[in-house]
């Protein structure tokens, strides 16, 4: 179907899809003007039910923990995905750089003030994340928003021209293991609950007093579980797109 | 105060989700979007929600364009050799 | 009518993002475009949790009996939010490995995999 078909075909469709939806928006109440009776619910009973001071981290590990498991799934099949898609095929090789640049540009090299900075930004950063990842009970942050920042640590890692020496130290084997016992070890500690009280991921562990990091019963550990498998997952996906950026050539090309 | 701010963020960002949309070249696409991802994370914090505002800062305007930037490296660089070997 | 602003927005941002996708020429920009789609899921959510004058729902330093916005949104928005950047990088590569075999980016020229 040539593209003027596609867009003719297109705009009708569109506009009846706006029609639709504007027309069902019109149903709804106004934005802030009605609590559902679930989030008072939830709001009201949430903190003395799991001494956790962060209402949204009870509903992700204890009022849907079951989604969470599921979208730490779809979490670790792409990246898996990813590794698949971008494996060394037979056309290609990785080639043996001792710089840090992609081959053959010629734009100017990074000042050293970009270098420096970037390098002494990765211990705050790490320290950031796992910060982030602990507290996940009682501030807003958690696993998954920490596990983003530390997989940035390596991003700052690359800007700092230093990429080739972290690629030697970090196999990706080493990454693939850690992001797989992340997404496992969640899983066993729902076991942990089921063989406790019969019910999958049930807290089992004593609920400290709220406002402390141990609080939660099992909610700083799931959470660590997470912050491990994004953190795993994301420098997975970076690392990938950097060796095809980097090092992979085509064989026969330059 | 927070219904002018809201207001404000919104019309921002219904204007900026175009601008995405309507930008084609791919380089200049992947900084509207990080710049779009900072503005979505400002909704965010105004509606109340510092969770998913931390979410979309750190993925939204770090991660994808990260991403966008190193897939147009791989693809010019592709092309470039291509010329070459031509 | 303020009320109704993040419903208005969320529509035009889903809207745009299917127009974008649907005139692309350039699978890139394609993927870019899917990205707008969902964050207008995201608003949508985040409108409908919404309450006027409420706080976050984060009792770390607010009594136990504030009114506080919708936490199951929130939820549901943060995985959601980390988890389709994984996706979209997935498909960033399906489009590297598409140009890699059939030299180029635009959706009306690729043909079907030949044997």
């Amino acid at each position: 179907m040539s593209r003027r078909a596609r867009l003719w075909l297109l705009a009708p469709a569109l506009a009846g899809f706006l029609g639709l939806l504007v027309w069902g928006m019109t149903g709804l109440p106004g934005s802030g003007d009605h609590q559902g009776a679930v989030a008072a619910t939830i709001a009201r009973t949430a903190v003395p039910e799991r001494h956790a001071t962060n209402v949204v981290t009870t509903v992700t590990l204890d009022y849907r923990g079951f989604d969470t498991l599921g979208e730490e799934m779809i979490l670790f099949s792409a990246a898996l995905g990813l590794v698949v898609l971008l494996r060394e095929q037979r056309g290609e090789r990785k080639e043996e750089v001792d710089d840090d640049r992609a081959a053959g540009r010629k734009a100017p090299g990074t000042s050293e003030g970009l270098r420096i900075f970037s390098l002494a930004l990765v211990g705050p950063t790490v320290l950031l994340g796992l910060y982030i990842v602990a507290h996940g009970a009682l501030t807003p942050g958690g696993g998954f928003q920490g596990g983003v920042i530390l997989a940035t640590s390596l991003l700052l890692v690359y800007l700092s021209g230093k990429y080739l020496a972290l690629r030697e130290l970090t196999p990706i084997p080493a990454l693939e293991a850690g992001e797989a016992l992340g997404a496992v070890a969640f899983a066993l500690i729902g076991l942990g609950g089921l063989i406790a009280s019969g019910v999958y991921l049930h807290n089992f562990i004593p609920l400290g007093t709220p406002k402390t990091i141990l609080s939660g019963g099992t909610i700083p550990f799931l959470y660590l579980a997470i912050g491990l498998e994004v953190a795993g997952a994301f420098m997975l996906t970076f690392l990938e797109f950097l060796d095809q950026t980097l090092l992979v050539r085509s064989r026969s090309g330059g | 105060m927070t219904a002018a701010v809201q207001v404000a963020v919104l019309l921002l960002v219904a204007a900026a989700g175009t601008a995405v949309v309507l930008t084609r070249d791919t380089l200049k696409q992947a900084i509207v979007l990080s710049f779009y991802g900072l503005l979505l994370g400002i909704l965010f914090f105004a509606y109340q929600a510092p969770d998913v505002g931390l979410s979309q800062i750190t993925v939204g305007s770090v991660g994808v364009p990260l991403m966008l930037l190193l897939t147009l490296a791989k693809v010019r660089r592709r092309e470039a050799d291509r010329e070459k070997g031509e | 009518m303020s009320g109704f602003l993040p419903y208005a927005v969320a529509a035009w941002l889903f809207a745009a993002g299917i127009y974008g996708m649907a005139t692309s020429r350039d699978l890139i920009h394609l993927v870019v475009c899917l990205t707008v789609a969902q964050s207008a899921t995201y608003v949508l959510l985040l409108g409908v949790g919404y309450l006027h004058g409420a706080a976050a729902p984060i009792f770390a330093d607010i009594g136990p009996n504030t009114r506080v916005v919708d936490p199951v949104v929130q939820a549901l928005t943060l995985t959601d939010v980390v988890v389709e950047a994984v996706v979209v990088s997935l498909l960033l590569a399906l489009a590297m490995q598409a140009h890699k075999r059939f030299g180029t980016l635009d959706p009306d020229d690729l043909r079907a995999m030949s044997s």
